[in-house]
């Protein structure tokens, strides 16, 4: 079906069962009860799941394919985000022009950064591309505040041209009129769903957008970037110039990047320019690692569980901690609150900090390889394949330690 | 990759297309939004509790001014819902907080940490909104931050009682019908230290500004310039800088061969104190410049910065929204139940957080709804006194408080680790007042107030 094999058809349906039922998956525990805390089910978080989704599964064409490890991805999301508002200002709030014009710029704009960058390659691209990013992001902050205005962030105002507005258009980011702020809440016992325009919106073209990312690792251009990956020379001494490819999967993972910053300002009219700044470069290479990089569903994994620990975890506060622990005695009460107080609040980064640690340190292929060791272990498969391969004769010998 | 798929593709077909089914059909038909029955607004309270969204930096540059705001929100819930001693409830104007929550529903509170970035802060806002039903979300330490949330609420249709906010822009061209501004702004700075400065430093003064390089920068040092040329002095020059320098001896130095003799730091925070301390290790102050004593104005004061500058802010002029030595009544309560709670005095940013929250409580109980149009009406054109800062006025036109401003200098000889500044000056309210359609407040428009549905 849609000219994938048979495995890869489950695996895209159970994608898109997942990003649909996202509302109801989320929602794991009753309105009211302590733990509602940890429901993560709200329009706002479920979109940036998505959205930070489509900007990792883009990087990761170019970071799990290629292993070119850009740090300055932010600056497309910015474009993306900037173009977006821009439409809103000048046309009126449809989201579509918008969107289209920020894949258009992020990705001119992905093009003459990664022309340049592209000439040198390994950590040297990595801070060639910071630099650009870090320059977009100064750009942006300070000098061409005419076009973004600056800290404050661009937004509309009421007396913007907006050409195309009419008298009863939604005065807020909307599809063809089908505005993006609006939910359906639907409650079911003690569980409360919102299923919101704007989270769906995001999501459709989330599967899309993994569709296409799904085609090209199965494509022969995906054999390639991954032929770049394991080895350059080897690929120029085969007389292949592999930088059309690296340029080219660096300006498709540029406009993923535009179409993400261009979804944050569709679901939320403004940009701001520290979208662009270099932390938000590193989050994408978070996401990626925590999540696996160069799998297919890892990135969205990484994305979701980064943006989980920064909206859920920093609103944790002690108040909250005395009431889940208010049936322990006083001293024990006390004695937890201070034990958890570093890790939730103000802590939430460190709390990331440490899982991703442990990620790093004991599942090497990120959050995917967990999830697999998990299934083996249910299904009583061991960890290593057990047939042996295919003829051994002309696989390397293990190296040993010490040459 | 998807070997663990595999295993129960059957299962995963038949439930997955199943689910994705019925998720795609669910009808559309259910309420929009958050709406309660009869109660025409966002959020409307349920139970017995109403829940209001504390916004604030708990991490990045400005998270020491965060962290203050919060214990003065968490102080003045405290004192809505009648635990401590009910600190200003007794001192303030308006009578009709008795203790027993708002609405005789229990305040309860979500905080979230802003970052200092307006993406982080939007975000966390959102999340008050949509997840937790916050009718009001206050907080703030940074203009932009500010503004990018108001713009927010007013989107979403819920108030926003604005903190430390000090730039023109909150409620001038960025001003909003759902939001409302307590703390001063840089143009009553400037209105407020000129005179002083006058008196101080006579009329023939040459100033060199340096500018922090975004929104509040700007606008505080375009206020200061206009409000120091009036009384006859001369700018030599604005060289900006970026908000993200430690190091401004490169700054500096030109200072010295430019021929001024003033040196105003439009810095706030961490800038500041970077920027202070190597302009007096740079022995500026020791200088004479054209027969006078070079002098360094900080415009905008805060405890946090004062403490951080150490000795160097000695004898240097600011302005301030409010200060904890004030005499009367209303600081004087609040300063002992902050005191006694925390163990410090409260700073000038946990002052106006905490009377934003008895403001927008007490316009709940004037107007009898938490519907933020109800809120509107009840807190424009809003007369009240006993929160620490004399008798102020909720101005209808931009929302803006206008009252009393204080100048104040570093103290030549603290008593102690907290009493870093003294009051120098109260500037009537009269003096630092404007119109709505100054120019440096145009351009904006409050729109109208959105209840959200």
């Amino acid at each position: 079906m849609l000219g994938l094999s048979k495995k890869d058809t489950f695996f895209f349906l159970f994608v898109v069962f997942l990003t649909m039922a996202t509302p109801i998956i989320l929602q794991p525990f009753p309105e009211g009860s302590a733990l509602a805390q940890f429901n993560a089910g709200y329009p706002d978080l479920m979109q940036r799941f998505a959205i930070y989704g489509i900007f990792a599964i883009g990087f990761n064409i170019l970071f799990g394919l290629t292993g070119y490890l850009s740090f300055g991805h932010a600056a497309f999301l910015g474009v993306g985000s900037y173009s977006v508002v821009w439409m809103y200002k000048l046309l009126n709030y449809n989201v579509v022009p918008g969107l289209v014009l920020a894949i258009i710029t992020s990705g001119l704009f992905a093009l003459l950064i990664g022309y340049i960058s592209l000439r040198r390659s390994g950590i040297y691209f990595s801070i060639l591309t910071l630099a650009f990013a870090q320059m977009s992001f100064n750009l942006a902050y300070s000098v061409l505040t005419p076009l973004t205005n600056g800290e404050t962030g661009l937004q509309v105002y009421n007396d913007d041209p907006q050409i195309l507005l009419g008298a009863n258009h939604p005065l807020g980011p909307h599809f063809f009129g089908i505005v993006m702020q609006d939910s359906a809440k639907i409650n079911v016992g003690g569980w409360q769903w919102t299923f919101n325009n704007g989270y769906y919106f995001c999501a459709i073209i989330a599967v899309i957008a993994f569709y296409l990312s799904l085609r090209i690792f199965r494509s022969p251009f995906g054999t390639m970037l991954r032929a770049i990956k394991t080895n350059q020379t080897r690929m120029n001494y085969t007389g292949l110039n592999p930088r059309p490819y690296t340029l080219a999967a660096f300006v498709i993972s540029g406009m993923y990047a535009g179409l993400a910053g261009g979804l944050l300002a569709a679901m939320d009219p403004l940009a701001g320019a520290e979208r662009m700044q270099w932390t938000a470069s590193g989050e994408v290479v978070l996401m990626t690692i925590l999540g696996g990089a160069g799998t297919l569903m890892g990135p969205v994994l990484g994305a979701g569980f980064i943006k989980y620990f920064e909206n859920i975890f920093s609103k944790i506060n002690d108040g909250i901690l005395h009431h889940w622990f208010s049936a322990l005695p006083d001293g024990v009460e006390e004695f937890l609150v201070f034990i958890f107080h570093p890790f939730i609040g103000k802590g939430w980064s460190l709390t990331l900090g440490l899982l991703f640690m442990l990620v790093v340190i004991f599942l090497p292929g990120g959050l995917i390889e967990g999830g697999r060791r998990l299934g083996n272990l249910f299904t009583g498969k061991s960890r290593k394949p057990t047939t042996p391969a295919k003829d051994p004769e002309h696989h390397p010998k293990p190296a040993p330690h010490v040459a | 990759m998807s070997k663990k798929f595999i295993l129960n593709r059957r299962s995963v077909l038949k439930y997955g297309s199943a689910g994705a089914v019925t998720a795609l059909a669910t009808p559309y038909f259910f309420t929009r939004g958050a709406l309660a029955e009869g109660e025409n607004y966002l959020n409307a309270p349920k139970g017995d509790t109403v829940t209001f969204g504390f916004n604030v930096p708990q991490t990045g540059p400005y998270a020491d001014e965060g962290a203050d705001e919060l214990d003065a929100y968490k102080l003045a819930v405290d004192h809505l819902n009648g635990e401590g001693d009910g600190g200003c409830l007794s001192t303030f104007s308006s009578k009709v907080l008795k203790g027993n929550g708002v609405l005789g529903k229990k305040v309860a509170y979500v905080t979230g940490d802003t970052q200092t970035k307006s993406d982080a802060a939007r975000a966390s806002a959102k999340s008050m909104i949509e997840k937790d039903g916050a009718v009001m979300i206050t907080g703030g330490s940074s203009s932009g931050v500010a503004v990018a949330v108001q713009g927010l609420c007013q989107e979403a249709g819920v108030i926003f009682m604005a903190a430390l906010t000090h730039s023109n822009d909150t409620t001038g061209k960025d001003k909003k019908a759902n939001g409302f501004r307590h703390f001063f702004n840089a143009y009553m700075s400037g209105a407020a230290l000129a005179p002083v400065l006058e008196k101080a430093y006579g009329k023939d003064r040459r100033a060199y500004h340096l500018t922090a390089d975004y929104t509040w920068g700007w606008t505080q040092q375009a206020s200061i310039q206009k409000f120091t040329e009036e009384i006859g002095w001369e700018t030599v020059n604005n060289v900006l800088t970026p908000l993200a320098a430690t190091d401004f001896s490169s700054y500096i130095a030109p200072v010295l061969n430019s021929g001024a003799d003033v040196l105003v730091l439009n810095h706030y925070g961490g800038n500041m104190v970077n920027s202070l301390t190597q302009a007096v290790q740079f022995g500026l102050r020791d200088k004479m410049v054209n027969g006078k004593q070079f002098e360094i104005i900080v415009p905008l004061y805060s405890e946090l910065m004062a403490k951080g500058a150490g000795d160097n802010i000695k004898g240097v002029y600011g302005s301030m929204n409010w200060n904890w030595t004030l005499p009367d009544e209303g600081t004087k309560v609040f300063v002992k139940s902050f005191g006694e709670k925390y163990g410090r005095p409260p700073s000038n940013a946990a002052q106006t957080a905490y009377a934003q929250t008895l403001l927008y409580a007490d316009a709940a109980e004037r107007a009898g709804t938490f519907n933020p149009c109800g809120i509107v009406g009840a807190l424009e054109g809003f007369d009240f006194d006993g929160l620490g800062n004399g008798p102020t006025h909720y101005r209808a036109a931009d929302h803006q408080c206008f009252k009393d401003v204080l100048v104040v200098k570093g103290k030549e000889e603290p008593s102690s680790q907290y009493d870093t500044l003294e009051v120098v000056e109260v500037t009537p309210r009269a003096q630092v007042e404007y119109a709505p359609d100054n120019e440096m407040f145009a351009g904006g428009d409050l729109g109208k107030c959105n209840p959200g549905a």
